[in-house]
């Protein structure tokens, strides 16, 4: 088998569109609410996320044959809540100023259902090459929503994209206004749904009966 | 498929159950033991599912996770401290409005700040700037005396709560201990785009050139809604959408500033 086979192919990119875990699979909706009121913080969660569910798959693949069954979901969460915490550390340690805006975001990771439910789905019954693709794979598709979601938010809802103003100053003069709902979580939501909905018009295939 | 191998001489069967004989040594079925496949599963020889392997399986990862955790905490701690440290610096200094890169604030810091106070007691005593900086974590009530251009600032820490945590900031004054000369404001968990805005220039730049006391009294200053005004003292604009968030600023102003009366009254 080869590093990219077609199955690995199926498993990387199947995330990304046809099998999206936010849109498709409807994981990870919490966080994707809070966190996409600006761009900046969408991208590094996006990364954050993408970086802890690969690792985590990858280790929890290789211990998948040790672990009791009994105990299989906390075993999950201890490798997931010491990754993320890792994580949290060294971007505390080397990427100070991103972490102060991700602020409680980070440890929220742990909560998100899209690593446990990768973890409990693919990484117990699959090698770790593969699933190390599958959480990489999931990670970008969430990762991908988040930052459409956040492009949206932050641009209607504050006129600009990642801190720089984009909407110029002229259209104010004309009476255009930020739309201060963009910001609040009840929009991401609606973001998200209208996300869905252009997804299933192209994807005839998931729209339910 | 399941596979069965025979006990006695170690024949390997495949099918759904055990052979009657086994076709080498004729053992009887009850000598064949099911073998399971590994990924479906079960590793050889373990019982993943006794008490004792889930304890001891627990123990160890806990212990495990607990190396690499303090470790990694021991090993990233002095740059972390260095990055709270700078952190610290950067927003007294924008208090004084000097906005300089992390990297930069330590010398600038240095540079600046020439003095501190700590309140010991009910009477501020001069201990210098070294020593008032350790107090800031303390929550104490440090007072930065900072030389800008040839002027005197006074800057002093603020502690309070937002909506979802606590906030905090840094207030200086010029060197009648009356005119606010500028401010900054730090949060640790308030809502991006609303209370979170407390940060942005946009907000603190508004405390430049208002007074805290008012005919000899101490008033602090208020943060109002938008259109509001408050009666005898100054104010400024709250964010829109973060009405908790600009309450807690003016409450940390009036409280903290409050414990510093004693410093701004004294000559």
């Amino acid at each position: 088998m080869g590093l990219l086979s077609e199955k690995n192919k199926d498993v990387l990119f199947g995330p990304l569109s046809i099998n999206n875990p936010v849109v498709v699979q409807m994981l990870g909706i919490c966080s994707a609410l809070a966190v996409t009121s600006k761009l900046e913080p969408a991208i590094v969660m996006g990364i954050s996320v993408t970086a802890v569910v690969a690792f985590a798959n990858v280790i929890i693949s290789l211990i998948r044959n040790t672990i009791p069954n009994r105990i299989r979901i906390i075993v999950q969460l201890v490798v997931v809540a010491a990754l993320v915490t890792i994580v949290s550390e060294v971007l505390k340690a080397y990427a100070y100023d991103v972490n102060k805006q991700l602020s409680v975001f980070v440890g929220l990771i742990i909560t998100n259902c899209i690593l446990m439910g990768r973890l409990e789905a693919f990484a117990l019954g699959n090698g770790p090459w593969e699933s190390f693709l599958d959480g990489i794979g999931n990670g970008l598709g969430y990762a991908l929503i988040l930052i459409i979601v956040g492009f949206f938010r932050e641009l209607l809802g504050s006129g600009t994209l990642l801190g720089f103003q984009v909407i110029p100053q002229a259209f104010y003069e004309l009476g255009y206004a930020n739309n201060g709902l963009m910001i609040l979580p009840p929009m991401a939501l609606i973001t998200i749904a209208v996300i869905i909905w252009v997804h299933r018009l192209k994807n005839k295939d998931l729209q339910e009966k | 498929m399941a596979k069965f191998k025979c006990k006695v001489c170690g024949y390997i069967h495949e099918g759904n159950k055990a052979p009657d004989l086994c076709p080498v040594c004729q053992a009887p079925a009850s000598e064949f033991e099911e073998i399971k496949e590994e990924g479906a599963g079960q590793k050889k020889g373990l019982n993943r599912d006794s008490n004792i392997y889930t304890v001891l399986y627990a123990a160890v990862m806990v212990l495990v996770v607990a190396v690499v955790l303090a470790f990694t905490s021991q090993s990233l701690k002095s740059a972390q401290k260095a990055n709270e440290d700078n952190d610290k610096r950067q927003q007294i200094l924008r208090s004084i409005n000097v906005s300089v890169a992390a990297n930069e604030a330590e010398a600038k810091f240095n540079e600046l700040i020439t003095d501190g106070f700590v309140k010991k007691g009910s009477a501020f005593e001069q201990v210098g700037k070294d020593v008032a900086f350790t107090a800031i974590e303390a929550e104490e009530f440090p007072v930065f005396v900072a030389n800008v251009n040839g002027e005197t600032k006074y800057i002093m820490a603020l502690h309070g709560a937002g909506l979802w945590g606590p906030i905090w900031g840094y207030i200086s004054v010029d060197a009648d201990k009356n005119t606010v000369y500028g401010t900054d404001f730090s949060h640790a968990s308030e809502t991006p785009g609303l209370g979170a805005e407390i940060t942005k220039p946009a907000f603190s730049g508004q405390f430049a050139g208002k007074q805290l006391f008012k005919g000899n009294e101490f008033k602090s200053i208020a943060v109002v809604k938008k259109g509001k005004n408050a009666e005898g003292q100054d104010y400024v604009d709250g964010i829109s959408g973060g009405t908790i968030t600009s309450q807690g600023v003016s409450a940390m102003l009036y409280n903290s500033l409050n414990s510093y009366v004693q410093f701004l009254t004294s000559k």
